[in-house]
Formats: structure tokens, C-alpha cells, sequence
């Protein structure tokens, strides 16, 4: 079942290294099923071609996915570059999927991600973290004006 | 005094003597892991050959990437052979790679060349690839300079491992991605794949097929790609059929995943391939370690052991998949000129049309299902040179749980056997 539209903007994107794309597909519908437009940029995403992405679609969210072991890293350098690089951003950021090689979850990798910029660090199991992201009240505005705290 | 050694020879001598090669997708970023790898899988029971798998940096031409990640000691998803020195690779190959134990690349790379230039001066012969296969399933590079490189790849390959060395490519067409791709069409790009290959150069091939969700329509399609294979290839290029276990979303459960490897080897030998890639009961959470790759070989060469090879004489059948891998070759080779020009030609007008593919020069009007016998159909066939689908009522909205349901349908079912 779909919920009403909410007017905003989802970007879904994979990483840098990573060509799979079942999981975009599915993202994109279940992000859509939420109630948002969804731009899906595909796989093996650039930083440089991400970040401009978002100065174009302007979004109020993107979700990263990666699933083929890089995850943790690629995802560090997309979050640093978004954050830090040229035409640096804050819109909130989410990644998930199989982030590393080892069938199990790095808490110190996902600190790493935190650190940078990363709003949340899912597992490949958290849909229904990540749709309870997305459907509580004002999530983008929230975690926006975290954001514009920390980049002081 | 024997023939040279290579690849293909040495799977038509295990056929030969009635045996299946088996071989896993191994592949681990440092050279110890590999080579421990390597001599685990040498020594498995069984009649089986090496592979170094190519992590995903390499795979999209980030050399930086993958030496930066080796400098870290971060944990790689495949060896990376473009970046370790040759003398490494050499050395950890050396008293490993023989007449009875070939290794054969395999990456994923619509930029093959750094990866080519390194397999050759290892000294190794024999790699998997596509113009159309390493390219749509695989990132964003648009598939005419896929195929302008594959072409300068195959010649590349033959120059670099030249006589008597032979070399060897495998097409990655019988798979792409992985899913929900109906037989026809997987049987129809191995194929075009397998001339693209020939029309560059390469006179010893192996064409795939993955496993799908229906055993009956997998031993048809495998027929219909020997049958094509034979009607097609020019005689002087010598080839065999590859199987691969199921290349979708995997069984969760230890059992469940055996299952589906066993039911893989009996297909393999029931409908007339060479050679099985297996895939380990890890698959569907992680990469696999060394044990669980032998583990797989093992399980999947008992299996093979104890399946009869088909009957002589039921090939000619023109099958439902053999039909339609005729027509969709028939189209793209009609117009005439280069196999790599026809292929582009095909995609562009959407003869050739993969459902579920992102890659902006796939069409995308095509969409398969699973039917209630089991068997994978088109329910919509764009501008296919395929009979329109015959439905009752309209082709149901793809949603999230409908696509999560129809991607895990194959794991379902083995996980849930009693
Ligand atoms: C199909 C497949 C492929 C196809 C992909 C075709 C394509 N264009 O998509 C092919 C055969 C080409 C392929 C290639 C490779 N693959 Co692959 N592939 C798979 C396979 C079998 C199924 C994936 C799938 O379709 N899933 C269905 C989708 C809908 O689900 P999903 O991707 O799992 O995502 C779910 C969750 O992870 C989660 N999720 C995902 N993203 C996000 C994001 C957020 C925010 C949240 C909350 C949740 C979430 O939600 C999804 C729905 O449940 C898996 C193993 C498996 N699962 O059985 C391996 C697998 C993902 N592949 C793997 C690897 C390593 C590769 C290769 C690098 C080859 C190699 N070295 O083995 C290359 C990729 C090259 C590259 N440059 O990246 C590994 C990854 C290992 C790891 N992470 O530890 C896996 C796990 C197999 C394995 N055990 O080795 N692959």
C-alpha cells in the first residue's frame, strides 16, 4: 500500500565500486511506496558524480546503498566528499546494505560513518528502521539542523 | 608427445573420462590468502580448476583505490591483480597452475585491459568477459565503448598469450543479472557473445548459462546453447558449455543452499555441460572463506558423480528456448557487418531488452515472471522480435514486496524443502 505523497525528494544511489542494482530497483519502490519522488542515480556512483547530484536535485535525502563488501569505505568517501568537499552539503544521509566483507556488522566502521556526516549506518535487515526514518514527522528538518550545528 | 596444454583441453579430457569440472568464484585481496586458497581448491576431491576472482576497484578501473585499500589493510571482495606486482602473482601461481590445474581470471570489467596485460604477464591464459555482459550488469559505461573495448580486449588477449599458449574466454551472456532473465534471451547473448569473441580472434571459448528457477527449462536452454553453438561458431574455434550455479538472491540456510548447488551439478551433467561454477553456502550473507569454496566443490562433484550423462540423441529437439534463442539471434545478425555493431544496433531498437536492467542503453520495456509451473516468461516483450504475450487482464504494478517476493522465490523454495 502506498502513502499519500509527502512532496519531497529521495535520491537513491549506490557507490563508487559497486555495479549491483537489485537493490537500487527496490529501494527506489519501497522509497516511493513512502510517499516520495525518487531520483535513482544507479551503480558504481562517483563522490564527484554524487555530489553534483545533489546540487542539481536538491533532495531532501539520500540513501546510499552498497552491497558488495566496499561499502563501509566507499561510503566514507562519498559522505566525506559531500560534506567536506567542494560545494560542501548538509542534507541528511543514510546508508545501509552489506557494508563489509564479513557478514556482520563493524560498529567501529559505522562510527567512522557517523563521524563524517552519516545521519544513520543500517544493516541489510533495518527496512523498517529506514521506513520509520522516513515516515516520522519532519525527519529531513531534523536532521538538517543537526547537521548545520556540526559543521561549524 | 601431448598436445599444449590449455584450458579447454583440459576440461574436454576430464569429459573425456566422464568427469564435470568444478570451480569456485574465489577471490581475496592478499596474495597469502589467495595462494592458501588456491592449493586448498588444487587438492579438493575432485576434478576441478582455479580461479582468481578481481575485487570491485579493480573491476572499475580504480587502481588508485585498490592500492590505497591494500595499503590500509582493509579486507578486499576479490584479488587485485592489476595492482600487486606481476612478479607477486607470479609467485604465488608458481608450482600451483599445471597441465591438471589451469586458473582462470574472472572479473567484470568494461575496461579489461589493465586486467588482461596483468593475467598475461602472470602468465595466465585463460579469463571470463562480454561486450554486452561485462558492461550492463556492471556499472555505467555505455555500451558502445564496452564493445570498442572488448574488441581491443580479445585482440589484446591473443596477442599477449601467444602460441603455443592458447587463449581462452569465457562469455558472461548465460547470466547477467543474475535473475529474472528468461532463458531465450541468456542462451541468445552467450552465443553472440561467443562470435563476438571468435570474429576478435579467439579461437578457444566457453559459453555460460546460469541456472534459473525451473530444471526442465535450464536442461532445454543448456541444449539449445550447444545446439547454436554448433549451428554457429565458426569449426575451427573449439568450445564448451559452462554451468552456473544459481546466480540470484541464494538459499539463507545451510541446507537450503546445498540443495540448490547439488540440483545444480545434475543439471550441469543431465543436459551436457563441461564445467560448473559453484557457489558456497555463504553466499547470501558474505564472501565465502577457502573452506566453505572447497566444501561447495566437493558437495557439488559427488553430486555430478552420481548423475547419469544424458542419452546420445535428443539434441535436435527445437525446444521452447531453443526457439527463441534462434529468433533473437536471428534478428541481430540479420541486418549483417560486425557481431559488436549488430549488438549495439539490437539494444538501441530494443530487440535486445534485459527486464529489471538499469544501464541507460538497455531499453527497459521488457518484464518476466515466474509462471505457476515454475518456468520464467516474458509478460512484456517491447519491441522483442517475440510474440506479444497472451494475458488475462493487465501485468500487475511492480512493487517492493512483489519484486522482493519474485527475487527470493528460488531461496524460498529451497530453504523451505522438509
Ligand atoms: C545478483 C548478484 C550479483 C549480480 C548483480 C547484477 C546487478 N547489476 O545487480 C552479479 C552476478 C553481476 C554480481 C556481481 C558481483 N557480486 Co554479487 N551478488 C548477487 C546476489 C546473488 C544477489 C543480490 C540481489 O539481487 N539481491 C536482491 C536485492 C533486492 O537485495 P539486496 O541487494 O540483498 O539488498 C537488500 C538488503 O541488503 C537491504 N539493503 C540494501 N541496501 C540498503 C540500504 C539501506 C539504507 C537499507 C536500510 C537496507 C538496504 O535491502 C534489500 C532488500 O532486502 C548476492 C548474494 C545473495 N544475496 O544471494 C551477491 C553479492 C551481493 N555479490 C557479491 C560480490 C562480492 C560481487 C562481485 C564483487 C563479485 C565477487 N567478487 O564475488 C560482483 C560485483 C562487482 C562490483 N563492481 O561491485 C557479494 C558481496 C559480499 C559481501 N558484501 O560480503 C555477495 C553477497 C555474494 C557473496 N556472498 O560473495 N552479483
Amino acid at each position: 500500500m502506498s502513502l499519500p505523497p509527502t512532496g519531497q525528494t529521495v535520491l537513491v544511489t549506490g557507490t563508487a565500486s559497486d555495479s549491483h542494482t537489485w537493490n537500487l530497483v527496490y529501494l527506489q519502490l519501497f522509497v516511493e511506496e513512502l510517499g516520495y519522488r525518487v531520483v535513482n542515480l544507479g551503480p558504481c556512483v562517483t563522490d564527484d558524480l554524487l555530489a553534483e547530484a545533489c546540487r542539481v536535485h536538491r533532495p531532501d535525502l539520500v540513501v546510499i546503498s552498497s552491497v558488495n563488501g566496499h561499502g563501509y569505505r566507499d561510503g566514507l568517501s562519498a559522505v566525506t566528499r559531500l560534506r567536506r568537499g567542494p560545494g560542501r552539503s548538509d542534507i541528511p544521509v543514510v546508508i545501509g546494505g552489506k557494508l563489509g566483507v564479513l557478514g556482520e556488522r563493524s560498529p567501529e566502521a559505522a562510527a567512522r560513518l557517523l563521524a563524517a556526516g552519516c545521519d544513520a549506518v543500517f544493516d541489510d535487515a533495518d527496512l523498517d528502521a529506514l521506513r520509520e526514518f522516513l515516515t516520522r514527522p519532519a525527519a529531513g528538518a531534523r536532521t538538517a539542523h543537526r547537521h548545520a550545528g556540526s559543521t561549524v | 608427445m601431448s598436445a599444449p596444454q590449455s584450458f579447454g583441453r583440459f576440461v574436454a579430457r576430464a569429459a573425456a573420462g566422464g568427469g564435470l569440472v568444478v570451480q569456485p568464484r574465489m577471490g581475496f585481496g592478499t596474495p597469502r590468502l589467495m595462494r592458501a586458497g588456491l592449493e586448498r581448491v588444487r587438492a579438493a576431491a575432485g576434478s576441478t580448476a582455479g580461479t582468481l576472482t578481481i575485487d570491485s576497484y579493480t573491476r572499475v578501473g580504480d587502481l588508485a583505490a585498490a592500492g590505497a585499500a591494500l595499503a590500509e589493510g582493509a579486507a578486499l571482495n576479490g584479488y587485485p591483480i592489476a595492482t600487486h606486482p606481476p612478479a607477486v602473482t607470479r609467485e604465488l601461481l608458481d608450482g600451483i597452475t599445471a597441465a591438471d590445474f589451469p586458473v582462470q581470471v574472472r572479473h567484470g570489467s568494461s575496461r579489461p585491459e589493465p586486467i588482461i596485460r596483468a593475467l598475461a604477464a602472470a602468465g595466465l591464459d585463460a579469463t571470463e568477459g562480454g561486450p554486452v555482459s561485462y558492461c550492463l550488469p556492471y556499472g555505467r559505461t555505455p555500451l558502445r565503448e564496452s564493445v570498442d573495448n572488448w574488441a581491443r580486449g580479445c585482440e589484446l588477449l591473443a596477442e599477449l598469450v601467444p602460441a603455443p599458449r592458447t587463449p581462452h574466454l569465457e562469455t558472461f551472456g548465460g547470466c547477467m543479472l543474475g535473475q529474472l532473465c528468461p532463458p531465450g534471451l541468456l542462451v541468445a547473448l552467450s552465443v553472440l557473445e561467443g562470435l563476438f569473441f571468435a570474429e576478435h580472434g579467439i579461437g578457444e571459448l566457453s559459453l555460460s548459462y546460469a541456472q534459473q528457477t525451473d530444471a526442465g527449462q535450464d536442461a532445454e536452454a543448456v541444449r539449445a546453447l550447444r545446439r547454436l553453438a554448433a549451428e554457429l561458431l565458426p569449426p575451427r574455434v573449439e568450445w564448451h558449455v559452462v554451468l552456473y550455479t544459481y546466480m540470484g538472491v541464494y538459499p539463507g540456510t545451510r541446507a537450503g543452499a546445498d540443495r540448490l548447488l547439488e540440483a545444480s551439478a545434475r543439471l550441469a551433467v543431465r543436459s551436457g555441460a563441461r564445467r560448473l561454477i559453484v557457489k558456497t553456502a555463504a553466499e547470501a550473507h558474505r564472501i565465502p572463506t577457502v573452506a566453505e569454496n572447497v566444501r561447495a566443490l566437493e558437495i557439488a562433484a559427488a553430486a555430478a558423480a552420481l548423475t547419469e550423462p544424458p542419452a546420445a540423441g535428443d539434441e535436435s529437439a527445437d525446444s521452447e528456448v531453443y526457439l527463441e534463442a534462434r529468433a533473437f539471434v536471428g534478428a541481430v545478425l540479420d541486418g549483417g557487418g560486425p557481431v559488436g555493431t549488430a549488438l549495439r544496433t539490437a539494444f538501441a531498437r530494443g530487440w535486445l531488452d534485459v527486464p529489471y536492467c538499469l544501464h541507460p542503453d538497455n531499453a527497459g520495456r521488457s518484464r518476466s515472471v515466474i509462471d505457476p509451473t515454475g518456468r520464467l516468461r516474458w509478460s512484456r516483450t517491447g519491441s522483442m522480435p517475440l510474440a506479444p504475450v497472451r494475458r488475462s487482464g493487465r501485468v500487475p504494478e511492480l512493487t517492493a514486496d512483489g519484486l522482493l517476493a519474485a527475487v527470493h522465490a528460488v531461496a524460498r523454495r529451497y530453504d523451505h524443502v522438509a
